[in-house]
């Protein structure tokens, strides 16, 4: 029971990274896609802040009365993770932007259709 | 530890797995792009619970707020509302995610446990930053100090990626990108490359 709650938060991380995996690598919708790439970075940032946690710790702030504190470093990793991710995911959207300009769709596999059997763009 | 704590982070931690599986499932674009912000409002309620309030906070604004924003407005400018094909749950990819995952718990069973003081990641340089950076930096908060101080060098290449990321997207959308299409003619008839040259 205690290895069952001392590595939960480490199991559920799995379960979301692989359910993020999945939608990248099995569904075509491009939009899809990206959500999928943000629930697994989500994912990471979930188990390093569950990393960082120190039971009985408090928020990292400097205060009297309290001498346990959560990790501050993992925090501040993350917390430039969270931004890098939203401009990557702007640059990803606005790359699905021009696709659909130019193809006509978003779904992976109608536009390999496309560029094996050299069809015309329906744009 | 207190039981009502690891009530409280299992109980989280359920929900964003339930919220994921149904994106997953979910084939209304409008559906899968409210789930993920839904997801993110949840996790940055799940950094408050591990008392991560910076990075809460940051979620909360960027990963909900303006990431939202970004798939609704490229929702909008692609007119696309529903998945094309209900296509049947294929089994490669849902083998290699299932061995991934499967290898990933396995990797974990000799982990340090959540919330052990005595975890290697909690010994290294951790312990200096708590006790030194508020008075080498006056800043109560370390993780600021962290950020802005010690780590300077990273936030400055954090700015960098956000300023490519940035002059990317305007090169991709900005205007005047009609003229640069290799090939194709303009709606003038004439053939863009040769004007611009």
């Amino acid at each position: 029971m205690e290895t069952v709650i001392g590595l939960f938060n480490y199991w559920i991380v799995i379960v979301l990274m692989m359910a993020g995996f999945y939608i990248v690598i099995a569904q075509e919708n491009m939009i899809k896609k990206m959500v999928g790439l943000s629930i697994f970075q989500v994912a990471v940032f979930v188990f390093y802040i569950s990393m960082s946690n120190v039971f009985g710790g408090t928020a990292p702030i400097a205060a009297e009365g309290f001498t346990l504190y959560s990790n501050p470093l993992p925090h501040v990793l993350i917390l430039t993770a969270i931004v890098v991710g939203v401009a990557t995911t702007a640059l990803g959207l606005a790359l699905i932007v021009r696709i659909k300009e130019e193809f006509g769709t978003i779904e992976d596999d109608r536009i390999r259709d496309m560029e094996e059997h050299g069809e015309e763009s329906e744009a | 530890m207190n039981p009502v704590d690891i009530f409280i982070d299992i109980f989280l931690l359920l929900l964003m797995a339930a919220v994921a599986i149904a994106i997953v499932r979910s084939h209304l674009m409008f559906a899968v792009v409210m789930l993920s912000g839904i997801f993110s409002l949840l996790a940055a309620v799940l950094y408050v619970h591990l008392t991560a309030v910076d990075v809460a906070f940051t979620e909360a604004a960027v990963g909900a707020g303006v990431s939202t924003l970004l798939f609704l407005a490229t929702l909008a400018l692609t007119h696309v509302n529903v998945e094309e094909k209900h296509k049947p749950v294929r089994m490669v990819p849902l083998v290699i995610v299932v061995a991934t995952g499967a290898m990933l718990i396995w990797g974990t069973l000799d982990m340090p446990h959540y919330g052990d003081p005595e975890a290697p990641a909690n010994k290294h340089v951790a312990p200096r930053y708590i006790q030194d950076s508020p008075k080498e930096t006056g800043l109560p908060n370390m993780v600021t100090s962290v950020l802005a101080s010690y780590r300077g060098y990273d936030t400055l290449g954090e700015v960098v990626v956000i300023f490519t990321a940035g002059a990317g997207v305007l090169v991709i959308l900005g205007r005047g990108r009609r003229r640069w299409r290799p090939g194709v003619k303009d709606e003038d008839g004439d053939n863009a490359e040769e004007e611009r040259a």
